[in-house]
């Protein structure tokens, strides 16, 4: 099989949010992910699934320049959004984060308190509304308000670690950026919290455009309303596997009529 | 073939000998630990008892005066501890702010990594470098060097006790920098080193709301690192209460008292370098004693830096 570029072109009509145009992503020399082309839509979601170090998480974090914390990653190619190109040497990759939110693999509280965890970040985004409707409003829409109303005092570490991920998902709603990244959002949750979650999400596409990346095929099919399938396979010459996009389409289409054989293989469970 | 269980599993049984390894090795800790403890504890006893007779003699007299005469069998160590108070506390206010800047320079992306390491290299290298040698380098080219400018700070500001004096060579402002040379590579080295134990996953939740690198430095990641900073220069603060040879070569060695920083001053490191070789009756205890107070020093400000790292930092 070749390492295949997928473009994907959403049915017209559609606003494009984020754009990745011939996107190669690297570590130290060391190619992650090659030549992806992807439109995402805005106000859907979209779900990044794949095997296991296909390349979905470095994708997701080029989207929000997130790999610039990252010493030896280098990009190329074209990430567009609003129709600029975010990896422009005249754009500020804070203001990027500003308005393109992300909740990680790892639930990553600040080691403050529940409350100055949602208030932190929206006071350096210059929120200057009522802080404690917006701490209630967004543990609200978190599904975590419940465990937290009573300690908004302690510190965000003494939570579980599903009850931290729907705190820096509350985190990153609190600032209301444009778009969302959750990286397996879910992965940590009970089944109770993850349907809060994806319910949330029903209610935040509404208003905001997310990217998610799930290990969950029935979580895929639930929440995104179209799907990227990355793969990874043994790079000639190389020693490691390089990611690449296979297929993105509707989700529905993913799911039940794939035009790559190994789509079908993945979202059949006969992958690997 | 019938598997035997017993069998099977035989390396769950752990013999009897791993046990008592276990156990040996749980006391072989308790000892180390409690060495430490021990020898403090006996070092105290000693140098208090030593300086039990001092203190019979002169008592709080001892802390507040300056008259340190063998001859006459009078003792009084304030010069010694103002000079230990000014020469290690205005080193440390010159060499935290420079050495934290250079951690933070180092570890937080602003410029390339081969300079990064460059820089964190070279800092290493002068903590490689003999006290006697500083001291040396102090007397032939710090000290000439810096006289100009001392003596315009002193004609400038007369009127201020500190630079009330004529800088006529050796004196505490030379020694204040010789110190900031010596403290720098261990406050920065250790700054260093607890910033980059701040685990990426917080950096990412800072930068992931949007904070510019300030407030992520500022509100994240100090915060995050500053028991062990805190930690990197209270060690910095006990050498520079403690070094002596430096001192001693660059300080001057005088017992006459001034509010000046640019006049001859001592330290009680240097003066119990100094005296203690042909010290005998009174001014051994009043040497001792001397040492007492510096010990309580170290073991007070060690006890308020502990406070304040309780109160500022974040716990991850
Ligand atoms: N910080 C890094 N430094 C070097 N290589 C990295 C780094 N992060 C990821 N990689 C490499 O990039 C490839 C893709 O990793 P990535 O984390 O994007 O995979 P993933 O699809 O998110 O996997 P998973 O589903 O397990 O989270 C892997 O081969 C990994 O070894
Ligand atoms: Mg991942």
């Amino acid at each position: 099989m070749t390492v295949s570029a997928t473009t994907a072109t959403p049915t017209t009509g559609e606003e494009i949010c984020l754009s990745l145009e011939n996107v190669s992503i690297s570590y130290g020399g060391e190619e992650a992910v090659r030549n992806v082309y992807c439109a995402i839509p805005r106000g859907q979601v979209t779900a990044f699934i794949g095997p296991s170090g296909c390349g979905k998480s470095t994708v997701l974090r080029a989207l929000n320049r997130m790999n610039d914390l990252i010493d030896n990653c280098t990009l190329s190619g074209r990430v567009v959004f609003d129709g600029a190109d975010l990896y422009h040497p005249g754009v500020d990759p804070v203001e990027v984060r500003r308005r393109i939110g992300m909740v990680f693999q790892q639930p990553n509280p600040f080691p403050k308190s529940i409350y100055e965890n949602i208030a932190f970040g929206a006071r350096i985004n210059g929120y200057t509304g009522d802080m404690d409707e917006l701490v209630e409003r967004s543990l609200r829409q978190a599904a975590v308000w419940d465990e937290c109303k009573d300690k908004l005092n302690e510190s965000g570490c003494s939570l579980s670690g599903g009850q931290q991920q729907r705190l820096c998902i509350a985190r990153t709603i609190a600032i209301q950026p444009e778009v969302i990244l959750m990286d397996e959002p879910c992965s940590a949750l009970d089944p109770i919290s993850t349907l809060k979650i994806e319910e949330t999400m029903h209610e935040l596409k509404k208003t905001f455009t997310i990217v998610i990346v799930t290990h969950n095929m029935q979580q895929a099919v639930r929440v995104s309303d179209r799907t990227a399938f990355f793969n990874a396979e043994a790079q000639e010459g190389g020693s490691g596997k390089v990611g690449y996009l296979v297929e993105f389409n509707e989700t529905d289409k993913i799911f039940n009529s794939p035009t790559q054989q190994a789509t079908y293989d993945y979202v059949s469970g006969r992958f690997g | 073939m019938p598997i035997d269980p017993n069998d099977l599993y035989r390396l769950r049984r752990r013999p009897p000998s791993e046990k008592q390894l276990d156990t040996g090795f749980h006391w072989l800790t308790v000892l180390t630990a409690s060495t430490v403890a021990i020898v403090l504890v006996l070092i105290l006893a000693i140098v208090f008892h030593g300086s039990l007779e001092s203190m019979g003699l002169y008592g709080w007299r001892f802390l507040v005066t300056s008259n340190w005469n063998p001859v006459d069998d009078e003792y009084g160590a304030l010069t010694a501890i103002y000079g230990t108070m000014v020469t290690s506390l205005v080193s440390l206010l010159i060499a935290v702010p420079l050495g934290v800047g250079t951690a933070i320079f180092i570890t937080e992306r602003f410029i390339p990594r081969p300079l990064r390491e460059m820089i964190g290299l070279m800092v290493e290298l002068l903590a490689a470098i003999p006290s006697v040698v500083l001291g040396l380098w102090a007397i032939f080219v710090l000290e000439p060097a810096l006289r100009p400018f001392l003596t315009w700070l002193h004609f400038t500001f007369k009127d201020i006790p500190l630079f009330s004096t004529q800088p006529l060579g050796p004196g505490m402002t030379p020694a204040i920098l010789v110190l900031v040379v010596m403290i720098l590579p261990i406050i920065t080295a250790i700054s260093r080193d607890s910033l980059n134990q701040v685990p990426i996953r917080l950096r990412q939740a800072a930068y992931g709301v949007g904070s510019t690198q300030w407030s992520a430095i500022l509100h994240v990641i100090l915060p995050a690192s500053i028991s062990g900073i805190v930690g990197g220069v209270m060690l910095a603060l006990g050498r520079a209460m403690g070094e002596t040879m430096a001192v001693t070569m660059i300080i001057g060695n005088s017992n006459n008292f001034s509010w000046s920083l640019l006049a001859p001053g001592n330290t009680i490191a240097a003066m119990l370098a100094n005296q203690f070789g042909e010290a005998d009756g009174s001014q051994v205890s009043s040497l001792m004693y001397a040492a007492f107070v510096l010990i309580l020093l170290t073991l007070v400000v060690n006890i308020l830096a502990q406070l304040i790292v309780k109160r500022l930092s974040l716990k991850y």
